[in-house]
């Protein structure tokens, strides 16, 4: 065999592992997608579609009456994600201005890795700590049996989705040309008007999507809600439900499945609301990337 | 014309500027006269750019900048502490290199500086859009597209609704940093003509690369090399009758 065709094998052989990587992650989506529809659509047999989304009440183990609506846990998932994204979009996006537009380079260039290594953190330990850390001061400050709350669980969330919404919303608000803020300056605008009405404004689609990731991160996020927010079965009714215990969709799946009896409606259920979750979740990513991939389509 | 029975409007004495250790300008003396054009001119790194800068403390935000000497305007030092330099902006403003419109409609790229001051009135601000558009010599142009994004514009639109921003703050005087060099001839011309106009009622100085265009528009020029004024005087008489030797060579062509 000569050289140039053994190298041209080599091309060859080098392209068809690398377009086999990139099909392998789409066979696993899909995979994951089929594997979820599969089993989840038993459950469907002895359940009706509109009391499994719209009634209240849980219930699979009852000797009476099984019941098998999970509303209750898609509230408390929203809540607990809704909390966290209140507390986290204002405290990830000042951040990110404040490291964009008025720090000294030397604090962005340790601050940003920092933040980014805080995503690292897993996710038992941030549990952990709303366990010993945040609970006894939410029971104390609110005067509360325990903290184990909505609460608690979403200070944790934010906790966790800051490092995604900090470091996008920077990336996205140092991609503003600098000539946008001069132009603004020169017109006689201080650096807070400047922020605010030019910097932000260019900079929007790309934190909207920051934000709309760190939320896909929240909703999603399993082991530090079931540590933190009390896992209690009940609907929660606002405005006290921030102060109760609640559980989500995915603490309801990880406290069940160890213990379900195989194949049952129950089983098929726990499935179900994996399905739920992940069209949930799927769409929130969806929409984030359009935001981005618009954004990033204009600075073109 | 004698400069004598002119006002001057800014003025610069023994003014050095360093980019950390570097220095930029080195005693660089240039008085700018109202309601005339005062051009600087010179090669590449001379200097021009980071000197009209000065004028409007646009150099504050680079890191490791240090102004010394003495930059006044109507007498008054404008880098004393009491000056407000969000003030002092207003008044003398700036059209930059390359048209940096807003990614917002053209209505509200002008709205832009009376808003930040906090003029609210739908009626008055569509008046000095009005004025500011004509002024720059846009408005028919744009009068029926005014919700459109300022990206719709032509590169030479772009530049003269920077040129109308600048005007809704009703500076006193106008600093144009090589404002043709991103643009095409006839947009050039166009712009040429617009600064002509300007003069009548403001103070205008401009940096350009391009000697036929200071020649063209400037009532004053200024020749500058490596930081340091060479030359300031007349335009006619730097073009046509230098005194120094490195003034002559640059403008015949020699070097440049």
């Amino acid at each position: 065999m000569t050289k140039k065709t053994t190298g041209r094998l080599k091309e060859s052989a080098i392209r068809a592992f690398f377009f086999a990587c990139g099909v392998l992650a789409v066979i696993a989506l899909l995979g994951i997608f089929a594997t979820l529809i599969s089993t989840s659509f038993p459950a469907f047999k002895d359940i009706k579609l509109s009391e499994f989304l719209l009634s209240k009440n849980w219930d699979p183990t009852s000797p009476e009456m099984e019941e098998y609506g999970i509303l209750s846990m898609i509230m408390s998932s929203f809540i607990v994600t809704l909390g966290a994204l209140l507390i986290a979009v204002p405290i990830g996006v000042g951040v990110a201005a404040y490291l964009s537009d008025v720090a000294h380079w030397r604090v962005r260039e340790i601050v940003k890795p920092v933040v980014e290594i805080l995503a690292g953190i897993p996710s038992v330990v941030v549990g952990f700590l709303g366990i010993v850390l945040f609970a006894p001061l939410i029971s104390k400050i609110f005067n509360i049996g325990h903290g184990l709350t909505a609460l608690n669980g979403s200070i944790l969330l934010a906790i966790m989705s800051l490092p995604t919404i900090i470091s996008i919303s920077e990336d996205s608000l140092t991609a503003v040309p600098p000539a946008y803020g001069e132009a603004s300056l020169a017109l006689g605008a201080s650096r807070w008007q400047t922020l605010f009405r030019v910097k932000l404004p260019a900079a929007l689609s790309g934190i909207i999507a920051a934000c709309m990731l760190g939320m896909g991160r929240a909703i999603g996020e399993t082991m530090t809600v079931l540590m933190a927010t009390g896992n209690a079965r009940t609907f929660p009714q606002l405005p006290q439900a921030l102060l109760r215990s609640v559980r989500t969709m995915t603490a309801n799946i990880a406290i069940e499945l160890g213990e379900v009896p195989y194949y049952t409606a129950h089983y098929y259920a726990l499935f179900a609301i994996g399905l739920v979750l992940f069209v949930i979740t799927f769409v929130v990513n969806l929409v984030a990337d359009v935001v981005l991939h618009k954004y990033q389509e204009r600075e073109l | 014309m004698s400069a004598e029975a002119l006002k001057i409007r800014m003025e610069t004495r023994d003014l050095d500027f360093y980019y950390g250790s570097k220095k930029a300008l080195d005693k660089v003396n240039i008085a700018c006269y109202e309601n005339r054009v005062t051009a600087i001119i010179g090669p590449s790194g001379c200097g021009k750019s980071t000197f009209i800068r000065t004028l409007n403390r646009m150099n504050d935000v680079i890191a490791g900048a240090r102004v010394e000497g003495t930059i006044l305007l109507d007498g008054r030092d404008i880098r004393l502490p009491d000056v407000d330099v969000v003030d002092l902006r207003r008044r003398v403003g700036m059209v930059f290199q390359k048209p940096n419109p807003f990614p917002k409609s053209i209505f509200d790229n002008i709205a832009y500086g009376l808003r930040i001051n906090g003029m609210r009135d739908k009626k008055r601000l569509e008046a000095v859009v009005e004025g500011s558009l004509r002024g720059a010599a846009l408005w028919d142009e744009v009068k029926d597209r005014l919700d459109e994004n300022a990206f719709s514009l032509s590169g030479g639109q772009q530049q003269r609704l920077c040129i109308a921003r600048a005007l809704a703050v009703e500076p006193e005087v106008i600093l144009f940093d090589e404002p043709c060099s991103a643009i095409d001839p006839i947009a050039t011309a166009k712009i040429e003509d617009l600064i002509e106009t300007l003069k009548k009622r403001y103070t205008v100085v401009i940096v350009t690369h391009n000697m036929q265009q200071a020649a063209r528009v400037s009532d004053f020029t200024a020749f500058m090399m490596l930081g340091e004024l060479v030359e300031f005087g007349v335009t006619e008489k730097i073009f046509t009758n230098p005194v120094n030797k490195l003034t002559e060579d640059y403008i015949t062509g020699r070097f440049g």
